[in-house]
């Protein structure tokens, strides 16, 4: 078990390499009630998220889910997020380690009148990720579920709120059950699953499997020092829609091009690059990684690594600090691997 | 052969004679996850007892092995270059590390399974 923002999380529940991939050839099912849940409701809950975050969520509407970010007047990046529109107000839902200051950070902006809720302790959220999690799921109400789609079903004879997303890089559906129910619907999933070989899957094969899809983590590949566009997420910057924090500073960033950004390195087996290794090239400091581990999957170990912009491109050999030593590393393109995610899309990014 | 003893960086070392047996714990490799390479000295090399003489890399991070007793490395397990995994599954068998001959006295501040056991479990 390790602490995870508070929560008590398991790395693993038999073997990282085994649940990483049992989530790429069939499905794995994650724990992600750590995550912080709020609620908003009320009139002015579109407009007033629509001022908080840099998405425009007016583009997609009810029975829709939008990957989203929060930034500060600065443009720097205070979380990354999902919204979830459902049918009497908004689900949030934040990382873990960002959920008191994401909390108060929205109360101090929120109008008289508004809702909002942190639900994160009634309402469980569990995760089934994997090229067959369709099939594998035992629900009904949620045929032709579109990816980004968000609608009440049933999952194991549960009411639930159910969604095709996921930071995987595969196809699949983050439930939310309420908290007393979850623990019936996780063994009644795993049961049903385990003979084609859905396994529980934890920390590590979340991290890999994520790293893998080049999905970013916050506190790791970029938090309030980085800009949107210096983090690859450009298109979650919508500066055509009405006002909202953050949207001057990102117009200029935007203007000016990004002095860094995000690129994917590849090294040899037993080169894994950690969290902050230096990044050279001809004999120059350029960056350093942000994110790294041994790809089970791909077999070689993976990274991300934020460096001056053009400073390197794909195809390029860079070095990298493993072990006190340079070791040498492949630029590559994003993402590492592509699974199951769009294939299963009906919608386009949102 | 002598019972398996154990270290306080969780190393186990089993003797016979002069030749020692060294591997980590089950303890160790549990803490590890799932091992993904190793960087192991070459057989001849004469270690200090204390001494770093290798890294073991797991998805989660990079440790660094140390030597339970003074001698020189006789034997490297080769297994470990094509499945590192061996040091999760048979941690005190397939997954032993190296053997190293004996240069001077056995260490004093090894424990035995026991005392292991209370040592580690508290940091679990």
């Amino acid at each position: 078990m390790v602490d995870f923002g508070g929560w008590e999380l398991p790395q693993q529940y038999t073997s990282i390499r085994d649940e990483h991939l049992a989530v790429r050839h069939v499905a794995g099912l994650f724990d992600i009630s750590h995550m912080g849940r709020f609620k908003v409701t009320g009139d002015g809950a579109l407009d007033f998220l629509q001022g908080l975050l840099t998405n425009d969520i007016s583009r997609i509407g009810p029975g829709r889910a939008q990957y989203n970010l929060m930034c500060n007047e600065q443009g720097g990046i205070i979380d990354d997020l999902v919204v979830y529109w459902g049918d009497d107000g908004f689900l949030v839902v934040v990382n873990a380690a960002n959920r008191e200051r994401d909390f108060e950070w929205m109360r101090g902006h929120a109008p008289a009148g508004l809702g909002l809720e942190d639900r994160t302790s009634e309402l469980a959220l569990i995760a089934l990720q994997g090229p067959r999690a369709e099939e594998l799921l035992p629900a009904t109400g949620l045929d032709d579920l579109p990816y980004f789609g968000f609608r009440p079903g049933r999952v194991a004879g549960t009411s639930a709120l159910v969604s095709r997303t996921g930071y995987t890089g595969e196809d699949g559906f983050e439930i939310f059950v309420e908290a007393g129910r979850v623990g019936q619907v996780w063994d009644s999933i795993l049961d049903g699953g385990r003979r084609d070989g859905v396994l529980p899957a934890g920390l590590g094969a979340r991290d890999a499997t994520r790293l893998e899809a080049a999905l970013r983590l916050y506190g790791s590949d970029m938090d309030e020092s980085v800009n949107p566009y210096e983090a690859g997420l450009g298109w979650t910057v919508r500066l055509d829609k009405d006002a909202f924090i953050g949207r001057e500073a990102l117009a200029r960033t935007k203007q000016e091009g990004p002095k860094r950004t995000l690129v994917g390195l590849k090294t040899a087996p037993g080169d894994i690059a950690r969290h902050r290794a230096a990044v050279s090239s001809q004999g120059r400091r350029i960056g350093a990684v942000t994110s790294g581990t041994h790809s089970f999957f791909l077999g070689y170990p993976i990274a991300l690594a934020m460096v001056e912009v053009a400073s390197l491109r794909v195809g390029d050999t860079a070095a990298v600090d493993v072990r006190g030593r340079e070791a040498s590393a492949e630029v590559v393109q994003l993402p590492f691997y592509r699974g199951s995610a769009r294939s299963a899309a009906t919608a386009a990014k949102t | 052969m002598a019972g398996r003893l154990y270290t306080k960086t969780h190393e186990w070392l089993s003797a016979d004679g002069k030749s020692v047996t060294v591997g980590i714990t089950d303890f160790a490799q549990a803490q590890l996850g799932d091992v993904v390479f190793l960087e192991l000295p070459n057989p001849g090399r004469k270690l200090e007892a204390g001494e770093s003489f290798g890294v073991v890399e797991s998805v989660k991070a990079a440790s660094d092995l140390y030597a339970p007793v003074a001698g020189r490395v006789t034997e490297v397990n080769d297994k470990l270059a094509a499945k590192p995994e061996l040091i999760n599954s048979d941690p005190y068998g397939d997954g032993w590390i190296l053997k190293l001959e004996l240069s001077g006295e056995m260490p004093k501040d090894t424990m035995d399974e026991a005392a292991y056991k209370a040592f580690a479990e508290p940091q679990a």
